[in-house]
């Protein structure tokens, strides 16, 4: 169990490493500074078929597996976590349940131009009482002839300004798990609109939003497999969304890891470069090394759920907890590297610790993995 | 019309080159391969002709050890239809001449309108090969080009040169060597790199003679000296001193 990457993965690491060193690197501290939304860069990652990575060629998508898709993230998120962040919800949270649950009617008209990034999709998952437990949601849909009524509020939705398609969890029963069903909303949709959008502390280029649901008329086509089911494409969509947000974390670390490097070599203090002092060697040694941890899980994650007919969702929770956790820990031993010029704005770890942050919060917090890693190994006798 | 590309597959110009303690090469190991910057000009031109200017199948042609195949699996992957390999073994083969006569033989058994090199490969800065492959091929040559328009069977050319520009019109089928600003070389796209994979890349022996020229020794240039501090208040002081050591001492003026 070596993971070497095929031709093919060299390539797309080869090709996204470049797009980011050259697009998305001379503007992240701009998107920082401003909160812009990367537009012109999500347009740019469309045409290279980076919008849809995962979906198969029929539905517009690259046809990749979810290593390569890792890869990508992590190479785009190791200079701009917000741009890894849209990728990874629209992909994984937006897309995904469309494309493992959908009907092909349902694929042919929201897949295909999700796929190909011309419209952008988000996970409408959240709600003010209903984070964590998600089984809380209270956002309403009634069934009137042939189509849906939906009333109700999600809150903290990644690219919810920007979305055009949402998938959108719905209480459509009393049972607290079995009476949620997943629907897919459009913004067009008469009552539906943006509310809040968040003032955050990071990953600040992609926007974070209430999304308000007044007596919507969804069509019965689109509920997302049957009533009831909702809870369990919840799952089964956060699960592979972990990998994404494993892989923004990876990049977050790196990013960490090199601009750390290149600082304590150039660095010079009582006459030499810090990079000499063992203190220095050893918080870029364990940097270095969670990182490497954390990749292996993440890969393992990846390459488990390409196999296909495996559960992998204490693997892909094992992935996100310590990804987040090493990408947290990372940046702030890289601002401790660069001492005062660390805290200031011109230099990037100041970003790199307040986009990792998010990370051991957002599609599960850290707590909610161990729950999930816990009960996968005390379930087994 | 059928394009060729000559590429040279070189170190990474991020990459930190050392030379073997020997003087006989650098070391390569750990060193990143890419395709010649210069090179992925003429990739890009190459299918901007298939684009819009009629151009059918663009051919990428390169010279190298068996790593080489990455690098023009890259240019495949950007949309070129077809490669070559005409592989060496790990011994250096540093001889321009002898690698344009290989890629002359190569290039003649096709039928080229138009062949893009870059203008020079960027690990050895020689800027030969190009020139050299015209000649051999006793077809004309424009370098450090930086447009190309195609009209017919001509192309007029536009090169750089020491405060001002060239334009040069040559009839086909010529070599053009590219200089930054020609073009902007596209990513490869993912379909592109799924693509890759399936064109053909045929890989054969280079058919090389013995080298007119070698290289005898790599050495380090000469370690940069600390930069030295003209102290003092007086600016008319220092100014003079400065003109003296650049005299004396660095021997510029």
């Amino acid at each position: 169990m070596y993971f070497q990457l095929t031709d093919e993965q060299k390539m797309i690491l080869d090709m996204t490493r470049k797009f980011a060193e050259e697009e998305l690197k001379p503007i992240a501290e701009e998107i920082d500074r401003e909160h812009k939304f990367p537009t012109e860069s999500v347009k740019k990652m469309a045409e290279l078929g980076l919008m849809g990575m995962v979906f198969p060629e029929e539905y517009g998508g690259a046809g990749m597996d979810y290593v390569s898709y890792s890869i990508a993230i992590e190479e785009v998120s190791r200079h701009c976590a917000s741009t890894g962040v849209v990728m990874s919800a629209h992909t994984s949270l937006g897309t995904g349940p469309i494309y493992y649950f959908g009907t092909e009617e349902q694929k042919k008209k929201f897949l295909t131009p999700l796929a190909q990034g011309e419209k952008i999709g988000c996970f409408g998952m959240t709600e003010a009482n209903a984070g964590s437990d998600s089984a809380g949601t209270r956002t309403t849909a009634k069934l009137d002839g042939d189509h849906y009524i939906v009333n109700g509020t999600k809150n903290f939705i990644t690219n919810g300004r920007e979305a055009d398609v949402a998938v959108v969890l719905v209480r459509t029963g009393e049972h607290k798990h079995k009476g949620l069903s997943m629907m897919i909303m459009e913004k067009s949709m008469e009552g539906y609109s943006v509310g809040k959008v968040e003032d955050k502390l990071g990953i600040v280029g992609s926007s974070t939003t209430e999304l308000i649901f007044e007596d919507v008329k969804v069509p019965k086509e689109n509920l997302l497999g049957n009533e009831g089911e909702g809870f369990k494409i919840g799952m089964h969509t956060l699960d592979s969304g972990r990998i994404g947000i494993a892989s923004q974390a990876l990049g977050i670390a790196r990013g960490s890891l090199e601009e750390s490097i290149e600082f304590a070599k150039a660095r010079e203090q009582f006459g030499q470069a810090i990079s000499e002092f063992q203190a220095i060697q050893w918080m870029i040694a364990d940097m270095a090394t969670r990182l490497d941890a954390a990749r292996l899980l993440t890969r393992r994650a990846a390459t488990l759920k390409d196999k296909g007919d495996v559960r992998f969702s204490k693997e892909a929770a094992m992935a996100k907890l310590f990804a987040s956790e090493t990408a947290m820990w990372a940046a702030t031993k890289a601002i401790q590297v660069h001492g005062g010029y660390g805290y200031t704005k011109e230099y990037p770890v100041e970003r790199y610790f307040r986009d990792a942050k998010i990370t051991e919060i957002y599609e599960g917090t850290s707590e909610i993995q161990r729950l999930v890693i816990a009960s996968s190994l005390l379930r087994q006798k | 019309m059928n394009v060729a590309v000559i590429m040279k597959q070189v170190p990474d110009t991020e990459a930190l080159i050392k030379v073997a303690p020997d003087g006989s090469g650098y070391v390569k190991e750990g060193v990143k391969f890419v395709m010649n910057p210069y090179d992925e000009f003429g990739v890009e031109e190459a299918l901007k002709n298939k684009e819009s200017a009629g151009a059918s199948e663009v051919t990428i042609i390169s010279m190298g050890p068996e790593r080489t195949v990455e690098a023009i699996r890259t240019g495949l992957a950007m949309g070129a239809d077809k490669g070559v390999l005409l592989k060496i073994g790990d011994d250096e083969y540093t001889d321009a001449m002898g690698v344009a006569k290989a890629l002359a033989d190569e290039l003649k058994a096709g039928d080229y309108k138009l062949i893009y090199c870059g203008k020079q490969a960027i690990d050895d800065d020689m800027a030969q090969v190009g020139p050299m492959v015209a000649q051999l091929m006793d077809i004309p040559c424009v370098s450090v080009v930086t447009s190309v328009e195609l009209s017919g069977d001509k192309a007029v050319c536009t090169r750089e040169i020491e405060g001002g520009k060239e334009v040069f019109e040559v009839t086909l089928p010529a070599v053009i060597a590219c200089q930054k600003g020609l073009n902007e070389p596209r990513y490869a796209s993912l379909p592109g790199i799924m693509k890759a994979k399936k064109k053909p890349l045929d890989i054969k022996d280079a058919k090389l003679e013995a080298a007119k020229s070698e290289i005898v020794k790599w050495e380090n240039p000469p370690e940069r000296p600390a930069g030295r501090i003209l102290e003092g208040d007086d600016p008319a002081a220092k100014a003079a001193e400065l003109v003296k050591a650049l005299r004396e001492e660095a021997k510029v003026i």
